[in-house]
């Protein structure tokens, strides 16, 4: 008890805060299966990097987990049908985004036999090398379930480019309201564990740690009976309840105590974190050869009639899940995709979920704020909250002022938008929604700089290629010339032999 | 004596031709900030400014006879950086208020009234229209500077300029309001 006080007094992070975690709507729910909906829309991207590529075409039928879309470059990610049935379009469709603008979607109509295509040929991971679990994990379009989508096979691809010594499973959920890894972890723990430790031979490490925050005992409970994971012992480590605990760098500092460059990646420090329901979904696709075509989704939130986590298919609209989960109970003041701290707020509920999606919360009016700002009045909460140690306030006045180059100055880029600045600020002031803004700004700025050295190139690749057509044709007239001054030359000298010629008779005949 | 005194008229003499040669070496035609901004501007001699290419417009701008403002496909931010290089205070001017309106914008054909005569396709000074004679033409957003040229040659009206579409990349909150406490107060 002693040990782990004094544990736990050393795995704090600098900063965040302890918002109301609210876990308890929808932590006794069992994860539950979710009926077929009527449409199932799969958008290209849901990943970083490059938009797949699609194989299929409208009317075209696919079968379960049938490859509908193929990785693009080198971070990209494959799509599977999360069911059988008729692809319906392959067109636009509101993006399970903010701004709801259209993206490349292929919708697919289920024909409700839910029939499996041929699978992957099944992997013992055992027997298998660190490249074959990484390129199965690939074709299985397996992206970091916890939000960020980066594609899975490519941090397990690292041990190639840094000395990697550990592989923490990032089940801390420090976002309030999500429970899907909770459950996930108390009901499906041996696959998990199994999952982990195929990630572990991936990566060549030995070293495998499942940080779960002390508010989920049941979750580490579980964990710590299934403590081996392909003959790796698994050490399960309680971190203090803190948001956000769950931030990568956070997490390797709560948990290894050492702290990760900034913009570096924590491979630098030999550690590589991958998210809990990543690990399950490492273990289906390696073991059974089941590609990520579906995932537990925490419905929650006052405004949902019976919160829930539903194992969905990767494409189900939000709105069939809000109706499977009882209906909305009042007309929620915002509708979120992920936690209330990062989640993103969407207007459209016919949009679908995606390989990202951990939550959806319908929030009343009593679990959000109007925020009205006020002045901020220099009291430097936010500068003890920000877990990144930065000066939020700082940053937001520069950013008022339009000098973004000053808010890089002092550390904008380093910022991970978790929102305790925000959540903490007694005026209100939407710091970390102005962040935001001056990234997206930032980043136009860079591409129009962009641009404008390719309009440079452009144009002088043009003004050379004319300079080059227009010196080609005179030296083509030039030709032409020469040809014919020479043409008109041998015509005279003909002309000059054949008048010789012609010459000597009529002066004989004069003779 | 003669020592010290042959000593230093040799130094003199060296620097001397050192300094002649160096002004013939770096011997400059046109002030170098023409050079500056020219370096700024687009560089495809669209003429939307009316001065004959990027270097008459730089050469205007250096002579005080042009806004830093006449490049309308350069925007704001080629506004804001031939500002800086001539010194003008540009903090709020109305010029520089008034073109941060504008959004990037974009040719648009339309495929309907295109009759493939190759005009635009031959004007465009960033090759970002692709076509043949008596094929549609299309324009590639990502070269197009939106600099009107394609518009003008247009015999069928076929071509308007457009705001570039927003993707999901290019796509960034608003930036929140920080006069929004002071109505707030008021209320």
């Amino acid at each position: 008890m002693m040990g782990a006080v004094f544990s736990s007094l050393f795995s704090r992070i600098r900063g965040g805060v302890h918002p109301e975690t609210r876990k308890f709507l929808s932590a006794g729910c069992a994860i539950e299966p979710m009926p077929l909906p009527a449409l199932l829309r799969v958008p290209l991207q849901q990943h970083i990097g490059a938009p797949a590529e699609p194989l299929v075409a409208r009317d075209d039928h696919v079968l379960k987990g049938q490859l509908i879309a193929r990785a693009r470059g080198a971070i990209s990610a494959n799509l599977h049908a999360p069911t059988s049935g008729r692809v319906i379009a392959v067109g636009h469709f509101p993006a399970p985004h903010p701004s709801g603008l259209p993206v490349p979607t292929i919708t697919i109509r289920p024909d409700g036999e839910d029939a499996w295509g041929p699978r992957m040929a099944r992997l013992r991971p055992e027997d298998a090398g660190p490249e074959e679990i990484a390129q199965r994990v690939a074709e299985a379009g397996i992206v970091g379930m916890g939000g960020a989508t980066f594609p899975a096979s490519v941090k397990l691809n690292l041990r190639d480019r840094y000395r990697l010594h550990t592989l923490i499973v990032n089940a801390a959920e420090c976002e309030p309201y999500l429970t899907c890894d909770d459950r996930l972890m108390r009901e499906r723990a041996e696959e998990l564990a199994d999952g982990a430790g195929i990630m572990a031979r991936a990566l060549g490490v030995d070293r495998i740690v499942v940080a779960i925050e002390a508010n989920k005992p049941e979750a580490a409970a579980a964990m710590r009976r299934h403590n081996l994971g392909l003959g790796r012992p698994i050490q399960v480590k309680v971190v203090p309840t803190q948001y956000p605990m769950g931030s990568e760098k956070h997490l390797v500092r709560a948990v290894t105590g050492r702290e990760t460059p900034a913009r570096a990646l924590t491979a630098e420090l030999g550690v590589v974190v991958h998210n809990a329901a990543t690990a399950y979904a490492v273990h289906q696709a390696v073991r059974y050869g089941e590609p990520l075509i579906s995932r537990v989704v925490t419905v929650s939130g006052r405004g949902v009639g019976r919160p829930a986590n539903v194992q969905a298919l990767i494409g189900t609209p939000v709105a069939d899940l809000l109706e499977h989960c009882g209906g909305l109970a009042a007309e929620p003041d915002r509708l979120l995709l992920g936690g209330p701290m990062m989640g993103q707020p969407i207007e459209n509920r016919r949009v679908p979920i995606v390989k990202g999606t951990n939550g959806i919360l319908a929030l009343t009016r009593a679990e959000t704020r109007k925020p009205e700002v006020m002045p901020c009045i220099r009291c430097g909460t936010c500068v003890q909250a920000c877990p990144c140690g930065l000066t939020p306030f700082e940053l937001n006045a520069r950013i008022q002022a339009d000098d973004l180059d000053g808010a890089v100055r002092v550390g904008l880029l380093d910022c991970v938008s978790c929102g305790c600045c925000s959540y903490i600020c007694p005026s209100n002031i939407p710091l970390v929604q102005g962040f935001s803004f001056a990234r997206g700004r930032l980043a136009e700025k860079e591409s129009r700089k962009h641009q404008q050295e390719e309009t440079k190139r452009l144009a002088a690749a043009r003004t050379a290629r004319e300079e080059a057509i227009a010196e080609a044709k005179r030296a083509a007239m030039a030709r032409h010339k020469a040809m014919m001054a020479e043409k008109k030359r041998r015509a005279a000298e003909e002309a000059a032999q054949a008048a010789d010629e012609a010459a000597p008779e009529p002066r004989e005949a004069a003779k | 004596m003669i020592t010290a005194a042959a000593s230093m008229s040799a130094l003199g003499l060296g620097l001397g031709l050192l300094l002649g040669a160096a002004a013939r070496k770096f011997h400059v035609e046109t002030p170098p900030v023409v050079d500056e901004m020219e370096s700024v501007l687009p560089g495809t001699n669209c003429g939307q400014c009316g001065y004959p290419g990027c270097r008459g417009a730089a050469e205007a701008i250096a002579e005080g006879s042009a806004p830093v403002t006449l490049c309308p496909p350069g925007g704001r931010d080629v506004a804001l950086q031939l500002a800086e290089i001539v010194g003008v205070s540009c903090s709020g001017g109305p010029e520089i208020s008034g073109i941060a309106e504008t959004e990037p914008q974009v040719a648009f054909i339309f495929e309907d009234h295109c009759t493939g005569c190759t005009k635009c396709f031959k004007r465009c000074p960033t090759d970002a229209i692709v076509g043949a004679a008596k094929q549609i033409h299309t324009v590639i957003w990502d070269a197009c500077t939106g600099c009107d040229a394609c518009v003008q040659v247009c015999p069928t009206e076929a071509i308007v300029l457009r705001t570039r579409p927003r993707t999901l990349q290019s796509w960034y909150w608003e930036k929140p309001d920080a006069q929004r406490f002071a109505s707030a107060g008021h209320a």
